[in-house]
């Protein structure tokens, strides 16, 4: 009676119990395990065969798929060495113990401290300037200057007009401005202040700007006090209160230019110490 | 025979400026030895004080003769001699390394003295703090409870209790701790940026210098603690204070002057010990009030006096590099600023005038300490030696090299005997004649 009710069509019944119902049955094969055994000890070679040999799309798809797969094997054999090795105690207080007035600061090793001597003194036989922007793009002549036509019928265009922020210093004396670059009309683009940031405090400061110094563009620009990325500017300090070894007080610092003053409508630079 | 010597009249006037007896004339080759004995004859004192001579800042050396032309002022007038008395005793410089005391897992980061030197205390970046018997120069007991560097340590004037704080948290605030119940009492916030020193004045006043680049003044007692003035003129961060009543404030009713070979602790009630450090402190501090240096990574310091004005007596300059640490010597005449470019500088603690420049170490100078007759001067410094300076003269009296790395704090014991060190090297030297 069992037999019949267990192999009459019942559909709700999964299709594959009839693999199981045949091993209880009958038992398996005489070398079934061993088989069985192997076949999963080739598996990596016929794997690896597979992926070797795989072309196209479908061996794109299956690399990723490998590769994740090898990834996540690595990460559990990580893990399993970290719980048989001795783990260092994290909450050891750290190494270098320094007292309380040298906490903020950098030291350097004594090694540094001769090579950088060294090097300090290599740049300034080779006249080199340390600035924190070293590298700026050049600003092209058609960006800064826009033709400006004259004449009775605007054909001349002999004319430039500058476009960028400039610092305009009310003309000190021995001054001439070029006769071929007029500053435009808007007032907005004429700067007498900077935000300029001191590096080790971290603050920034509103400082009157005293002249440019350098444009790294071109040294036109530098005349002109075209003001761009990486301009070297001379800014009024007397407000920070910085003295000289002689008790002089210090009024005039160099500052580079950090930001687009064309894009921004401000001038945001770094004081160089 | 020799001929007549010169004669010139002399008036004796105090450092206050208050005139002792009435003008007489003495001969122009007079020495400061006879000068004392009449001077100390005019002042009826019971013991004799050691004296110093000074005619317009100038001191007298040789012979008062030799002051007068070199200044060349005229001997016709009533000339006033301003007369400073020194302290009695004399403290002798330190020569030789007694014993290296090794225990600590970590660098020592600070060293003290209790106030009348008869106990020791140390703290590390090991987290603990070793207090050390002086006798026998070994471990005496390690307190543990930080966890993390022990940064500052300070004794209470009383030698009872010591306190110390690890680095654990950087916050803008100012704690008052009450050491009785143990307990924060009050929390003093305004500083933008990390507090680097707190000193207590002895006027009831509470300083604070911080990396914001301002000093602030605060009233303590008042509830909540109110914060008095602000004093701002530095260019970087306030490094450090030193007040001028620090040292008598330190040793509280000890008096160095009555040191013995073997310290003792303090005897007496604690009514009668308050009384003792109360006429201690007004002796020490005069008529005027507190002076206060801060010194900063600007290279200056500023001389203030805080209790009046909120803008500075004087401005400092002259170091090539960031000041370090500030010290007023203990009789507050002087002043010792010690800096990253390898020199101390001297000056004057009452209205900040450069003395001098003490030069010989090779590495950043990081710490200084006062002997307790205010005559000599320790260092120590990067380049792991210390050094003993003769603050008269200016000159260098003891070299103590034996630290194997930096040496990161020094202290000289208030009774004169000994100095401790403690570095990088992880072990804590004491020093003796």
């Amino acid at each position: 009676m069992n037999l019949l009710t267990s192999t009459s069509c019942d559909f709700s019944e999964p299709q594959n119990e009839h693999i199981e119902l045949h091993r209880k049955r009958h038992g398996y094969r005489l070398d079934h395990h061993e088989r069985k055994r192997k076949k999963e000890g080739r598996e990596a070679h016929e794997r690896s065969h597979k992926a070797r040999k795989m072309i196209g799309l479908k061996a794109k798809l299956y690399h990723k798929q490998r590769h994740a797969e090898k990834i996540q094997m690595k990460k559990t054999i990580k893990m399993h060495e970290q719980r048989k090795t001795k783990q260092k105690n994290d909450e050891k207080t750290p190494q270098g113990a320094v007292p309380a007035y040298l906490l903020d600061r950098e030291g350097q090793s004594r090694a540094k401290v001769l090579s950088n001597m060294i090097k300090q003194k290599r740049k300034e036989k080779a006249g080199k300037w340390e600035v924190p922007l070293p590298k700026v793009r050049a600003q092209g002549e058609t960006e800064v200057l826009k033709v400006i036509r004259t004449g009775k019928r605007q054909k001349k265009a002999w004319k430039r007009m500058i476009t960028l922020q400039f610092f305009h210093c009310f003309v000190p004396l021995g001054f001439s401005f070029h006769f071929l670059y007029c500053f435009s009309l808007y007032n907005g683009l004429r700067f007498k202040k900077a935000h300029v940031t001191h590096p080790e405090l971290k603050a920034t400061f509103c400082l009157p700007i005293l002249g440019v110094k350098k444009n790294p563009s071109s040294p036109l620009y530098t005349s002109l006090g075209v003001i761009t990325k990486g301009t070297v500017l001379e800014v009024n300090v007397s407000e920070l209160g910085l003295v000289t070894q002689g008790g002089k007080v210090i009024w005039g610092k160099y500052a580079q230019v950090t930001n687009n003053p064309e894009n921004d409508g401000c001038i945001n630079a770094v004081l160089l110490v | 025979m020799s001929g007549d010597v010169e004669r010139l009249l002399i008036q004796f006037r105090d450092e206050a400026g208050q005139t002792l007896g009435s003008p007489f004339d003495v001969p122009l080759d007079i020495t400061p030895e006879k000068l004392q004995l009449v001077c100390n004859a005019l002042l009826q004192k019971d013991e004799p004080v050691p004296l110093a001579f000074f005619i317009n800042e100038a001191e007298v050396l040789s012979s008062l003769g030799a002051c007068v032309q070199t200044l060349g002022l005229d001997t016709e007038q009533v000339l006033p001699v301003v007369y400073q008395p020194q302290a009695v005793f004399r403290v002798r410089a330190v020569a030789r390394c007694t014993s290296s005391l090794q225990g600590h897992a970590e660098a020592v980061i600070s060293v003290a003295f209790s106030p009348t030197g008869k106990y020791l205390a140390s703290g590390s970046g090991d987290t603990t703090v070793r207090f050390w018997d002086l006798t026998t120069e070994t471990p005496h007991h390690t307190a543990r409870g930080h966890t993390h560097w022990v940064l500052s340590i300070a004794w209470s004037p009383d030698s009872r209790k010591l306190a110390s704080g690890c680095k654990n948290s950087q916050d803008c605030s100012v704690r008052i701790w009450d050491t009785v119940l143990g307990r924060c009492d009050k929390i003093l916030t305004g500083h933008t940026q990390s507090v680097t020193c707190v000193k207590w004045g002895g006027d009831g006043l509470l300083y604070t210098s911080s990396q914001d680049r301002t000093i602030k003044v605060w009233r303590a007692k008042d509830v909540g603690g109110v914060q008095c003035r602000t004093l701002q003129g530095h260019a970087h961060w306030v490094n450090t204070l030193a007040l001028s009543t620090d040292y008598v404030l330190r040793t509280g009713a000890f008096e160095p002057a009555t040191a013995t070979v073997n310290p003792q602790d303090l005897t007496g009630s604690l009514e009668e010990l308050k009384e003792k450090a109360l006429q201690r402190y007004t002796k020490v501090r005069g008529q005027e009030p507190e002076r206060l240096v801060s010194g900063s990574d600007d290279f200056t310091l500023f001389l203030w006096k805080p209790a009046e004005d909120k803008k500075p007596v004087a401005r400092l300059t002259g170091h090539q590099a960031l000041v370090n640490e500030v010290l007023f010597s203990p009789d507050t005449r002087l002043l010792a600023s010690a800096s990253f470019d390898k020199s101390i500088k001297i000056w004057d603690g009452r209205t900040g005038k450069y003395i001098t420049s003490l030069r010989g170490h090779v590495g950043s100078v990081y710490q200084v300490s006062w002997s307790a007759d205010s005559r000599l001067l320790v260092s120590g410094s990067s380049d792991s030696t210390l050094k003993v300076w003769d603050v008269k003269t200016g000159k260098l009296s003891a070299d103590l090299p034996g630290h194997a790395d930096e040496v990161f704090a020094v202290d000289w014991s208030p009774d004169g005997q000994r100095v401790a060190s403690g570095g990088k090297d992880k072990c804590l030297r004491i020093w003796r004649r």
